[in-house]
């Protein structure tokens, strides 16, 4: 019958997506996986011999780890400090009534769709530069040192660039999770007498705690692989000040030509995004059965 | 007295919300007003916001210095390519998944989210050398693989959740009156789903459009799309913050208008339907 018919067809139709990605996550992971029992070296090929778990212990006992464990944490955490307290406060005063609401949101949705690599230069150039950027001509001006943001607090420069690109996203997905407040019910704790906190503590925020989960845990997937705000910024330094995990594997990979020990340092980073994951795959899950 | 109260909060709610969402913009506004200064007057220690010698010498520089342009070109292939193409592989997987449900629908969706969650480091070496061994390390061609594969997931699944919005009944009275199987997709299904569909192809576009590791990774002068060319202007010989600007703010402006457009699905696309 029909049915049979559109079941076989519907095999057919998924198949290139599900073979394609497929391939796209089994075969480099398991030569990730691979080479990191290896002694490989891009520099020296053909000498390449199984070593069993020495680069994982390498790896994890470098202090460059833990420093770049720390800095990932701290970014990480910064970052989402950041976007969700401003997010949530953006979102309110956003649905509230407003003149010229729509350019209002225009204006706090743009940074979101800067590309990473301009908004770390100009970031890095025309605004924190310590000789001519905009923050040392204001600090000059009412008579204070310039601060020398990438020398002296480069990881929180970084937070404060990222934290930009994402306040956005967290504000849009707040705003939108805000509009669905039943506003019978704000109503009903007017009449009641409840204050601004009340109403905020006790129908706000319960009624947002699914959209901040849901932006917690998508930011954080995005936050663990931030890059290109590093690279063409502080280059993880000074030393490894502002090195995180994905940067460090990316200079031991590609800098230092290590293919073993990055691909340790690889495994090390799918083994902390899939704690992640799997919270964010529960709520979701959640969400399709409802 | 209530009128009054209200009018007076407006007041303070939208100069708050003015104030706050004008220092949020200001780092693009401040972008877009030093591309079209001097170099001199884009580092003066007394910077003006709008009483300056407005120029466009900085847009014919780096328009004509520099091979602007081919990177400009190379971002529109490597994002609305990569788009296309996986539009072509993500519709008819939305599409079985949406209509023809099976115990398997949930897994296979959830699945393919978690290859959305691998961090690409975790791939970086291998990716690496495969391209190197099959030369596609700097070739757009390279880049329109990697893109459409790592937004595959995405577009599958917001593809789906438009799909899941078309009424059965439609298909239903289709297949009642004959409708072959392509029939039914080009003839009912695409015509409703091509809001849906459109939206999928922007969103992706611009997510393409700023995708910043590999391209920083596997690019060089050839393929270089402008993510990783405005990325050379990090080299610490000479401060050109003007053409920086002009650069930037080319780079950035096709992308903040297609953004605007795509705020609602922005939301969709980037919670996979957690929240709508």
């Amino acid at each position: 019958m029909a049915t049979t018919h559109s079941r076989t067809l519907a095999q057919f139709m998924l198949f290139p997506s599900v073979v394609l990605l497929l391939a796209w996550m089994i075969v480099p992971l398991c030569m990730t996986l691979y080479f990191s029992f290896l002694d490989y070296n891009l520099l020296s090929p053909g000498t390449e011999e199984f070593i069993g778990f020495l680069n994982y212990e390498f790896f994890l006992t470098d202090p460059a780890f833990f420093e770049s464990f720390f800095n990932t944490l701290l970014l990480v955490g910064g970052v989402l400090l950041i976007t969700i307290c401003g997010g949530i406060g953006l979102a309110i005063l956003l649905d509230q009534a407003i003149w010229g609401r729509n350019y209002v949101r225009i204006m706090v949705l743009a940074p979101f769709f800067v590309m990473p690599t301009v908004s770390a230069l100009v970031w890095k150039n025309m605004l924190m530069n310590p000789v001519n950027g905009l923050f040392a001509h204001f600090a000059t001006f009412i008579g204070v040192d310039p601060v020398d943001f990438f020398a002296q607090i480069p990881l929180l420069s970084i937070i404060i660039i990222v934290s930009w690109q994402w306040l956005p996203f967290a504000a849009l997905i707040l705003l939108t999770a805000i509009q669905s407040l039943d506003r019978e019910q704000l109503e009903a704790a007017d009449l009641d007498g409840a204050g601004p906190f009340s109403k905020f503590f006790y129908i706000v925020l319960p009624h947002l705690s699914r959209a901040i989960t849901a932006v917690i845990l998508i930011e954080t997937i995005f936050l663990l692989s931030i890059f290109a705000e590093i690279l063409v910024t502080t280059s993880g330094g000074p030393g490894y000040e502002s090195t995180n995990i994905t940067y460090l594997i990316y200079t031991q990979s590609l800098l230092q030509f290590d293919v073993g020990g990055g691909s340790a340092g690889g495994i090390i980073a799918v083994i902390i995004a899939n704690i992640v994951a799997i919270f964010l795959m529960r709520l979701i899950g959640k969400n399709l059965e409802g | 007295m209530a009128t009054n109260s209200s009018s007076k909060s407006k007041v303070i709610y939208t100069l708050l919300a003015w104030t706050i969402s004008a220092a949020i913009f200001f780092p693009i506004l401040w972008t877009l007003l030093t591309s079209f200064k001097t170099e001199a007057e884009a580092i003066s220690a007394n910077p003006s916001l709008f009483m300056f010698d407005w120029t466009l010498e900085n847009y014919r520089d780096v328009l004509e210095r520099s091979p602007y342009f081919d990177h400009f070109w190379n971002s529109v292939v490597i994002s609305v390519g990569s788009s296309l193409i996986g539009l072509l592989i993500a519709i008819p997987a939305a599409w079985s998944m949406a209509f023809v449900q099976s115990k398997r629908t949930k897994h296979l969706l959830m699945w393919m989210l978690s290859t959305k969650m691998l961090p690409p480091v975790g791939v970086l070496i291998p990716i690496y050398l495969l391209f190197r061994d099959f030369d596609l390390l700097d070739t757009k061609l390279g880049l329109v693989i990697v893109m459409t594969l790592i937004n595959l997931p995405i577009m599958v699944w917001m593809l789906y959740t438009y799909f899941r919005e078309i009424p059965n009944e439609i298909l239903e009275a289709s297949r009642m009156d004959g409708a072959s199987i392509s029939a039914e997709i080009f003839h009912v299904l695409l015509p409703i789903a091509l809001p849906g569909i459109a939206s999928t192809l922007l969103l992706n576009v611009i997510l393409a459009w700023n995708e910043a590791f590999w391209t920083l990774i596997l690019t060089a002068a050839n393929a270089a799309p402008l993510t990783a060319f405005i990325a050379s202007y990090s080299s610490p010989e000479g401060l050109f913050y003007a053409k920086l600007s002009a650069a930037s703010a080319m780079a950035i402006a096709p992308i903040l208008i297609l953004g605007w457009f795509s705020q609602k699905q922005l939301v969709r696309g980037l919670t996979f339907g957690a929240v709508k």
